[in-house]
């Protein structure tokens, strides 16, 4: 499989999202969009002119905006609740659990501007706890997507499905990643972007183009690094973490903060099953202002910050 | 099943059905709670009448088919009282009358809040607080943009509306006219440690509601024949979200629970139990 991030362009993925959602709806007239005022930082201008009656705008209140979502949902709705990640999973995350997750209600919750998007607002507009909250909720299927291609595959697969789903929506740019032609998009299954025996980089998200650069730099030193994408965060795909782990080492890279996220979940299965040791990349907690792109880089959550800590646990190994 | 366009004509008759199920529903919720060993029979006590009305006089429901799309629903907004709810569910032919026995058993369907996983009748997970308004507004909504007849209830603590998520609900609610949407508060005015115009008062709670965009109507929430009047729904839809204040008394129809906020939680031992039961006989032959 080619290494190379491809000169795609960089892409905004909540584009995907968003016209993904409008073909879905112009399909299905069960799918509405729930928003908090987010109409425009989630994209979905034209969905409201569109389907005016579909656009469920509860205001600024992100608890009344799940529990909406769920009472759609039983009122045979397939509601797509959009809100920025910080304020949808913080806020409501109470409601996540009993009226979504806990009641098994057909709820797709679109997490906006996830990860550290908004970076120079602050800590309190960064969303690097929720896949630690999320994932401890059994039920809640979820979703990292990395480009736009995978993005729209989770959105259509989310609207298919039946069931609490909750997808991260970056808005940081990212490139279309290279792909067979064929290549599907399978909940629950790691995706092999780079195989490799000498370690692995399991990733997700924002960080998958940057583990596929860190590869090609660790290729050209002889150190052949497998790339797991791992969109699905719940349930988690154990079989393709432990076959990494035979490589003898697992580098995880996430937007995230470095408990309970991807690294979290890679080092829970890996300790139970094929102890390894496991570096994990993030952020270690409340982050200082700045672009989204210094605090990544700042943390490691670059190629070169990548291929740093793959090369430390090959050289460990010895 | 009942038939909406009966409910206008209210009767004795009915009343009088009601007023049994009512009876009947104290009668098992404490039953469930001394064998159990715990419950909320306080609260129970004081919604029995409402969920009698709701579930024997007005609500469209077909237990043969409970997640019928046009079915009226009921959100039951304060989860713990679970002894009522369940009680009401069996009764109506939910669940069998037996299951009852098994309230609150080790892997029984009848946990100590209601779970629509488990059992058929329940429309969303409650429990913690605040969160059955905000879901039966949802479902308002799913309707109001069906154009579909069905009506949605949700039954709220007075306690409840301490929380902040009920008002957005409310807020949301009475901004979308959701005529098709009634929400009943069980105003017993105790919440588990004190009344609650001690603790962070709620009133002028009617005016409240009022400003939030609701109609709203103050009731005895223990006069069925009220409650029937009040809850049956007209022909022509309302233009805007009803409030029902039900005053209620919490611990009703058993004499030394009534108005005791340690009733809250609780469990009759043998004594009490016999004497509640017989005060609750000798109501029923009144």
């Amino acid at each position: 499989m080619s290494a190379a991030v491809p000169a795609t362009g960089m892409f905004d993925c909540r584009n995907a999202y968003v016209e993904t959602l409008e073909a879905l709806a112009g399909e299905d007239s069960r799918i509405v969009a729930v928003v908090n005022d987010s109409i425009g930082s989630s994209k979905l201008g034209k969905f409201h002119e569109r389907f005016p009656e579909r656009l469920i705008n509860v205001g600024i209140a992100e608890q009344n905006m799940v529990g909406v979502g769920a009472g759609l949902a039983n009122g045979g709705k397939v509601p797509f609740v959009s809100g920025a990640a910080c304020f949808l999973t913080g806020r409501a995350l109470e409601q996540i659990k009993a009226d979504c997750a806990y009641s098994n209600a057909n709820v797709k919750l679109c997490g906006i501007s996830s990860g550290v998007a908004y970076g120079e607002l602050g800590a309190t507009h960064h969303s690097i706890e929720d896949l630690a909250w999320l994932r401890a909720m059994k039920g809640l299927t979820i979703i990292v997507p990395s480009d736009p291609w995978e993005t729209a595959e989770a959105i259509r697969w989310a609207a298919a499905h039946q069931g609490p789903v909750f997808i991260r929506i970056s808005r940081m740019p990212v490139p279309a990643l290279p792909r067979p032609a064929d290549a599907r998009f399978e909940i629950g299954k790691a995706e092999l972007l780079r195989d490799g025996g000498d370690v692995a980089v399991v990733t997700c998200g924002t960080l998958v183009h940057h583990a596929l650069a860190a590869a090609d730099i660790l290729a050209a030193e002889g150190i052949e690094a497998r790339v797991l994408n791992m969109a699905t965060i719940a349930p988690f795909d154990v079989e393709a973490v432990v076959a990494a782990a035979g490589t003898g080492g697992i580098v995880t890279a996430e937007e995230h903060v470095v408990r309970g996220g991807l690294g979290g979940a890679v080092a829970e299965c890996v300790v139970a099953e094929r102890p390894v040791p496991v570096r994990i990349l993030g952020f270690p907690g409340f982050l200082p202002t700045g672009s989204a792109e210094w605090l990544m880089e700042q943390h490691g959550l670059s190629a070169a910050g990548i291929a740093q800590a793959a090369r430390d646990l090959v050289a460990r190994r010895g | 099943m009942v038939s909406r366009e009966t409910d206008t004509f209210l009767s004795a008759e009915q009343a009088a059905h009601v007023k049994e199920r009512a009876n009947w529903i104290r009668r098992q919720a404490l039953l469930m709670a001394h064998r159990a060993g715990q419950g909320h029979p306080g609260g129970d006590m004081s919604a029995a009448d409402i969920l009698a009305t709701l579930y024997f006089g007005v609500m469209r429901i077909d237990p043969a088919v409970p997640d019928a799309p046009g079915r009226d629903r009921f959100v039951m907004s304060k989860g713990h009282c679970t002894g009522a709810l369940y009680s009401a569910l069996a009764r109506a032919g939910f669940f069998p009358v037996e299951e009852l026995k098994t309230y609150l058993q080790p892997g029984s369907r009848l946990n100590g809040h209601p779970n629509r996983t488990y059992l058929p009748g329940v429309e969303t997970n409650t429990g913690p607080l605040g969160h059955g308004l905000p879901v039966a507004v949802g479902i308002a909504v799913a309707g109001q943009i069906d154009a579909a007849d069905y009506h949605v209830f949700a039954l709220t603590g007075d306690g409840e509306l301490q929380e902040g998520s009920m008002w957005e609900a409310a807020m949301f609610a009475g901004h979308r006219r959701l005529g098709n949407l009634t929400a009943i508060v069980d105003r017993n005015g105790l919440q588990q440690g004190a009344t609650t115009e001690d603790t962070n008062a709620l009133e002028p709670l009617a005016d409240k509601w009022r400003a939030f965009g609701w109609e709203v109507a103050e009731v005895d929430g223990h006069d069925v024949a009220a409650l029937l009047s009040v809850l049956a729904i007209p022909a022509v839809r309302r233009a805007r979200p009803l409030c029902v204040i039900a005053r209620t008394t919490k611990g009703r129809g058993v004499s030394f629970m009534e108005n005791q906020a340690g009733w809250h939680h609780g469990t009759p031992s043998d004594a009490q139990l016999a004497q509640a039961l017989a005060e609750l006989d000798a109501e029923l032959q009144a």
